[in-house]
């Protein structure tokens, strides 16, 4: 066996230089690669961690195995040929990921959707925050060890959610639903009603949940005082969305931006003051129930009309030439499109602003210290896609 | 009549010897001990595995295994028809001696415990006068299957996964051999037998039961989280924890070895509850009076079946506890608790089973499990938070 060329003790990578011994010097420090094949990595993505017994000593987010091009591809094709792509980056969240880029594509060409698609996209994307969100903690329990039922129930939730996308889009996931302008179909009839009736459901759900889980003890000590990220470090790596939102910092971009008719409904932003997993996993079920006071006033309000601009052409469709950069909050955070256009057919340059690989520079800080079985908490309560992070 | 369908076995066994030359008396003796129990506990185990997953669909909103004959009840069979067919990957540079031994020696170990489990009214293999010391020294032996499996396999996981175990079995198993003194020193014997006639007879409506007694109370609880911890079940599933070691001790076993140490695991359960049975429930004994005509074993079986429902209803209800939690557990609790219980026991000897007892040894064994749960929480850990929200 000695004859065989494989290097089964090489370090898995010579860049990511350690310490062999422990702290103490009384024995070896044990460098784990956990992915890109592992249960709770949240898709190929891959940390490097050295382990002094169980405790991190350092940490390294290895990613890039799902990238496909993305940027590239979307330079390559025309603005519209590029909106089915943006459905796969977070693959949970395709309708937020829509709108952001038919936000920027809007703003590039001076377009301005209707008052109906405007509350359909408040709809949808408040859908999908709620569906989104109901996973993350699913899965975020699930890494903790809780057997599935959390996840289960999670997922009963959602698949009522799929349904409406589906019977609005005619997919589940992959909704390419958002046009420049307005969206692509109008609801169809009863949707309204149909989506009501979930809105209304949810919250008894929600309180099953927290009875089920929220108040559970170990819970509780696994999750409150693990992975603190402090309010500074949190601002200067530039985190977003609901890890943000849990180091107690007050940024919403649909409150700060007011994007599309966000400034006509009326929504709280639930803080964290500990910025641990606790605080992350409690905003977001906070979170839910303010996005369904959203659907609910957005359900009440939609008005009938258009859900094209007029003005909006969907062939040989040329912006002017320009630069625009939009973003949208979408679940895991700011999601921004920037969009240079030369004015041809294809954007001249293209680039995605993801949340999820933003939010994921701070996973070291957070794990450093912690157990494996932390690390695995905190990088579940990041929530990160590797469709967006890898793109 | 009554008598007769309670000892059928007995009889049943009795009458076979007879049949055999004189000279092969003993061997066949042991043969009609070892095989039934191996038989019957090969059933339960599938039997559980079906149960098991049942169940927990049923907690999780789901079916279940419905599909392999009525109601998936033939799933085993296909299960195991899978294992052994299955191809059995022996990693590169394992240490191949221990690598395949170490499934075989977790069974072995599981299955000597049966040895001296009594099963009915006469129904035990080997009326040891040190019974109970005999199924802790066999149990024990299960620590050293799983850390030559750990070890040999060659793997991170499977090494972090089996430090974990021994951690943790070794920590668990003084609260549990602890929490047996009690019944040890009211009984006044080892021998298995000897405890369940102790518990025989009925005082008013009421059996003679241990867990009937402040002390036993405690103890049993005692006795079931230590055994639930010592059985790597949920939520003390650390040495496996899916989410965070991929398998634990047993990721690099596949086919028909990983369906060994998923027997000799249940084996384990089934033996530890069986224990429990024993020592507090009453063993074979019927828990009223009127209905003391149902065979004695029977009723053990329905104890039994209780246990595993209760500890699948666990499993599908709880998070996983970390590592520096569960010893924490164990010894800042368990086993001062079961030291407390130890002294309540004697107690009660000199109290009596009045009201008096109640008193003193209830108020001991409540109270100091009151103030060793509060200097179990660390400070400040756990606490309900308030959430503040920005308009």
């Amino acid at each position: 066996m000695s004859s065989s060329n494989l290097q089964l003790e090489a370090p898995l990578d010579p860049a990511f230089k350690v310490e062999r011994r422990t702290a103490t010097g009384r024995g070896d420090l044990l460098e784990v690669s956990m992915g890109p094949q592992h249960p709770s990595t949240h898709g190929v993505f891959r940390m490097d961690v050295v382990l002094d017994g169980e405790r991190v000593t350092k940490l390294k987010p290895v990613f890039g195995y799902l990238h496909r091009n993305h940027e590239k591809i979307a330079e390559n094709t025309t603005y519209l040929g590029s909106m089915p792509y943006t459905d796969r980056l977070d693959y949970f969240c395709s309708l937020t990921n829509n709108w952001a880029y038919a936000l920027t594509v809007e703003k590039l060409a001076g377009l301005q959707p209707p008052e109906r698609a405007e509350y359909i996209r408040v709809i949808t994307a408040e859908f999908t925050r709620l569906q989104n969100h109901v996973c993350l903690i699913g899965f975020l329990l699930q890494d903790m060890g809780a057997s599935g039922t959390p996840l289960m129930y999670a997922f009963r939730e959602r698949e009522a959610i799929l349904d409406l996308f589906e019977s609005l889009t005619g997919a589940r996931m992959m909704c390419n639903y958002m046009r420049f302008g307005g969206c692509r179909v109008d609801l169809p009839s009863g949707w309204l009603d149909q989506a009501s009736k979930v809105v209304d459901r949810f919250p008894r759900f929600l309180d099953e949940f927290d009875r089920l889980i929220s108040g559970n003890e170990i819970l509780a000590a696994r999750t409150q005082g693990v992975g603190v990220l402090p309010r500074e470090l949190a601002v200067s790596a530039s985190v977003t969305g609901p890890v943000l939102r849990a180091s107690g910092v007050n940024y919403d971009i649909r409150k700060v931006d007011k994007y599309g008719i966000y400034d006509r409904f009326s929504f709280r932003v639930p803080l964290g003051d500990h910025g641990d997993v606790y605080d992350r996993y409690m905003v977001r079920v906070l979170e839910m129930h303010e996005s369904l006071a959203i659907l609910k006033s957005a359900l009440r309000d939609i008005p009938p009309g258009p859900i094209m601009d007029p003005k909006a052409k969907l062939r040989s469709f040329k912006p002017k030439a320009g630069e625009a950069y939009g973003r949208i909050e979408s679940a895991k955070g700011e999601l921004g499109f920037y969009v240079i256009s030369d004015g041809s057919a294809n954007p001249y340059r293209y680039r995605v602003r993801p949340p999820s690989l933003i939010n994921l520079t701070v996973l070291e800080d957070m794990c450093v210290g912690h157990t494996v079985a932390d690390a695995v908490i905190i990088l579940g309560s990041i929530d990160i896609v590797l469709g967006e992070v890898d793109r | 009549m009554i008598e007769w369908a309670d000892q059928i076995f007995v009889l049943l066994k009795r009458e076979i010897l007879l049949l055999v030359p004189v000279a092969l008396q003993p061997l066949a003796s042991i043969l009609l001990s070892v095989g039934p129990i191996m038989g019957v506990f090969a059933t339960l185990f599938a039997a559980t595995t079906v149960l098991e997953r049942k169940g927990l669909g049923r907690i999780q909103n789901r079916l279940g295994p419905n599909r392999v004959g009525p109601f998936g009840l033939l799933q085993p069979l296909a299960d195991g028809i899978k294992a052994i067919i299955k191809e059995d990957v022996v990693p590169y540079r394992t240490d191949r001696v221990l690598h395949t031994l170490a499934p075989i020696l977790i069974m072995v170990a599981a299955l000597l415990a049966y040895s001296v489990l009594p099963l009915g009214r006469n129904m035990v293999a080997l009326d040891l006068d040190a019974g109970v010391l005999f199924f802790f020294a066999a149990g024990a032996t299960t620590e050293l299957a799983i850390f030559m499996a750990g070890w040999s396999s060659r793997n991170k996981y499977a090494l972090l996964g089996a430090m974990r175990a021994i951690a943790q079995m070794i920590s668990y198993e003084i609260p549990l051999i602890l929490s047996t003194v009690g019944v040890l020193m009211a009984a006044g014997t080892l021998s298995t037998t000897g405890i369940v006639e102790a518990q025989s007879g009925y005082s008013g409506l009421f059996p003679n039961w241990y867990v009937l007694t402040p002390w036993g109370f405690a103890g049993f609880f005692l006795f079931l989280i230590a055994a639930t911890a010592e059985a790597n079940r949920s939520p003390f599933d650390l040495p496996e924890g899916e989410s965070e070691l991929v398998a634990g001790y047993f990721t690099e076993y596949s086919g028909f070895k990983f369906a060994m140490f998923f027997f000799g695991e249940y084996l384990g359960l089934f033996a530890a509850n069986a224990l429990a049975i024993t020592l507090f429930l009453g063993g074979w004994n019927a828990p009223l009076q009127i209905l003391d005509w149902v065979p004695s074993y029977l009723w053990f079986f329905a104890k039994l079946l209780f246990l595993i429902g209760l500890s699948i209803w666990v499993r599908g209800t709880t998070p996983r506890l970390r590592a520096d939690q569960l010893m924490n557990f164990a010894w800042k609790f368990m086993l001062p608790m079961s030291l407390v219980n130890i002294l309540a026991s004697g107690l009660w000897r000199f109290t009596g089973d009045g009201v008096l007892g109640w008193l003193v040894c209830g108020s001991l064994v409540a109270g100091s499990y009151y103030a060793l749960g509060l200097n179990l929480a660390p400070k400040n850990a756990v606490t309900k938070r308030i959430y503040r929200f920005a308009t």
